[in-house]
């Protein structure tokens, strides 16, 4: 396993298939307005936790839905494209 | 002065706080406004055991001390004393989802650092067990050094246990503070890190069901199974309006009728007779009748934001909304403003990004209000015929329904509009939790439909009967000599003003009927149909016999081109003061409002005068 990946290079959540458990590895804050990144750190999303894509609102665009611990959380891809995930073992 | 203690309620939002609120409070309520801001402070009173009483206040959800709106600014500055006009509170009750407790003993840990008394209920203890979470309260009381009580609150269990605790903290004052080793983590990301550490020693055992809510929203939020359910949803609920509200309504008509014939056989024919029976009467009834529908409408809306299907619904209009520059979040103030686009403006302050928010402000009125249902419905009563179309679809209901469907159309085009000229700048994100899928709770919809019958009654008693009176007053005075030719009603105030404003509607075919209703209906819109109420009721020349029904004059004197046109303009006329004073409020100045006013009545003008002239080009 490679723990010294650079981050982007790994997966993002955007990407993630449905239902494929994965933690994140980390968050592109720069690319994200301040409120953005704000809202973001409140619903909880920060390295080391655990994630999964549950549901996409439509095919290529729209929101998705994260399982983010025991909250879901709505997210627009191009958010969801900053945060990169590494796939559980 | 006032010797009863203050307690606020505070928690993330999705928590329960307003059940926990509503279980504790029931229905000793009052809602109200802080000065400067539009944000609803929601006060209610609490009798501990021992008999005092406490004044609980319930604090807009939000999911930390930095405020990104308004109403999260006003949770911050209530907690540390410095909302104007309040005092510093006594003791803090802090909501938390049980089974959230990663994210929300985040925001927990901040309040117990402001060092003031605060119990902690541990709300939806039961939704917890139910996906398998088994938590130990004594562990977080002895980790936070303050009390933890389990709850239910839509099951009103663990209330009793909640007050003793509370009548414990507000005896002994301050707070044990946090164990001073701990210190107070400033920034989010500690808080955070600290939040999942203390409710993982919390967790007893957590077992990783699939929750039954995963199942629902894989039809819920299916890219095409979702959009076909959002849509069947809004049709019936549109649908029920119309055919459930029948049968209460029907009711209130009757008894408005044999009122008024109790007073015609009580009191001999007089001026005052007169004021009573045209005026009050038939303009306060012809609006009461309604009630039916609204609470209906509400039901619905309350129920869905119960249910925690609110937020699917705007997550599936996201992409839609996204198209015209606006976000998902939009659509909840937007479907609330179906009801009533005053609080629909006010709720539009969760929304972060000002020109989004401006721009939903703006569109707002389109969406059709329930002060709306009387003009259409006594419309649609009149002229369109009441025959199936399709099985269980009215066409009276297609009808109804199309007019809804052109409000939200040109809402859009509006915004797409809005959103590349005045309101221009980069798209707001969309970006919300989800909440647990929950049965809505009788009582608590209950609560709400008890608070909007008060408003609209306490509306049809006031303004609405204050503007029928004035009317009734103009359309009588002077009173036409007797044996003239001319109509009283062209003889009053009320018609010379009407005759004198007619040219200006006449191509948009309004007759004089109508340029006499739209005036005191720029008041509300029910207005129109009590004024038009009021005006057949004293025009009427069978009115000796009885009178007619108001629909058998309508379709006497109005054609169905006049009928269609009128219809189209309610669509877009901005007929609502109301509306008007609270944009004015949300947006700091008459720029806003007077925009808003100018852009929609040229929107109702040119859409009724082009309805009226397809029709008649139809041969309609």
């Amino acid at each position: 396993m490679n723990v010294h990946a650079p981050v982007d290079t790994s997966l993002s959540l955007a990407a993630l298939p449905n239902g494929r458990q994965a933690t994140v590895a980390g968050i592109e804050w720069d690319r994200l307005s301040i409120p953005e990144g704000r809202r973001l750190r409140e619903l909880g999303f920060d390295e080391g936790v655990g994630v999964e894509v549950l549901h996409r609102a439509s095919i290529g665009k729209g929101p998705i839905a994260v399982r983010i611990g025991r909250m879901i959380v709505a997210l627009r891809r191009n958010v969801a494209a900053t945060i990169h995930v590494s796939l559980a073992a | 002065m006032n010797a009863a203690p203050l307690v606020a309620l505070v928690g993330n939002p999705n928590a329960g706080k307003s059940a926990l609120f509503n279980a504790l409070t029931g229905a000793r309520q009052k809602v109200g406004n802080y000065p400067g801001v539009t944000v609803e402070r929601k006060s209610g009173r609490l009798v501990l055991d021992d008999g005092r009483p406490v004044e609980l206040v319930d604090l807009p959800g939000t999911y930390s001390l930095e405020p990104s709106s308004p109403d999260e600014r006003v949770t911050r500055d209530f907690v540390t004393g410095r909302q104007a006009g309040e005092r510093l509170p006594d003791a803090i009750v802090i909501v938390l989802d049980a089974s959230n407790l990663d994210n929300h003993l985040r925001f927990a840990l901040q309040l117990i650092a402001l060092g003031l008394p605060v119990v902690i209920a541990l709300n939806m203890f039961d939704l917890a067990e139910r996906d398998g979470l088994k938590l130990d309260p004594q562990v977080l009381t002895r980790e936070l050094g303050v009390p933890v009580v389990p709850t239910v609150a839509v099951r009103r269990r663990g209330l009793e246990d909640l007050k003793q605790q509370l009548s414990g903290i507000l005896e002994h004052g301050a707070a044990i503070p946090l164990r001073a080793s701990d210190g107070v983590p400033e920034d989010i990301v500690t808080l955070q890190r600290r939040a999942r550490q203390l409710a993982q020693r919390a967790t007893v055992s957590e077992a990783p069901t699939r929750r039954w809510g995963h199942a629902l929203d894989s039809i819920a939020l299916h890219p095409v199974f979702g959009v076909i359910l959002l849509f069947a949803i809004l049709f019936v609920m549109f649908q029920a309006v119309f055919t459930w509200a029948t049968v209460p309504a029907d009711a209130i008509d009757t008894g408005f009728l044999a009122l008024e014939q109790w007073i015609k056989g009580l009191m001999p024919d007089s001026i005052l007779r007169s004021l009573l029976t045209d005026g009050v009467i038939a303009g306060v009834g012809a609006v009461v009748v309604f009630l039916p529908q609204i609470l209906i409408l509400f039901a619905f809306i309350l129920v869905l934001e119960a249910s925690g299907y609110m937020v699917r619904a705007a997550f599936l209009m996201d992409r839609m909304m996204a198209s015209v520059g606006l976000s998902g979040r939009a659509f909840i103030p937007l479907l609330s403003s179906f009801a009533c686009a005053v609080p629909g403006i006010m709720s539009t302050r969760t929304i972060e990004d000002e020109k989004d928010r401006l721009t939903t402000i703006l569109i707002a009125p389109l969406m059709t209000c329930s002060a709306r249902l009387p003009v259409y419905t006594l419309v649609i009563g009149a002229f369109i015929p009441n025959r199936a179309v399709l099985p269980f679809v009215g066409l009276q209901g297609l009808v109804m329904f199309g007019l809804y469907v052109m409000g939200v159309v040109g809402a859009f085009f509006v915004a797409l509009v809005l959103r590349n000229t005045v309101t221009k700048g980069a798209s707001s994100g969309f970006m919300m939790e989800m909440p647990k899928y929950q049965l809505p709770n009788v009582r608590d919809v209950a609560l709400g439909l008890l608070g909007r019958t008060e408003i609209f009654l306490r509306r049809a008693g006031t303004i609405i009967a204050t503007t029928t009176i004035i009317l009734w007053a103009l359309l009588t005075f002077p009173q036409v000599p007797a044996g003239s030719k001319v109509s009283q009603v062209n003889y009053s105030i009320a018609g010379r003003i009407a005759n004198t404003i007619e040219p200006v509607f006449r191509p948009i075919g309004f007759n004089r009927d109508i340029a006499l209703a739209l005036i005191p209906a720029m008041a509300a819109r029910e207005i129109a149909v009590a004024a038009i109420g009021t005006v057949y009721a004293i025009d009427d020349p069978e009115s000796d016999q009885g009178g007619k029904k108001m629909v058998e004059n309508l379709r006497g004197r109005w054609s169905l081109p006049t009928a269609l046109a009128f219809l189209m303009w309610f669509v877009f006329a901005p007929q609502c003061i109301s509306t008007i004073a609270v944009t004015r409020r949300e947006t700091n100045g008459w720029k806003w409002p007077a925009f808003m006013v100018g852009y929609l009545f040229a929107l109702a003008y040119v859409s009724a005068g082009a309805t009226c002239w397809a029709a008649t080009a139809l041969g309609l």
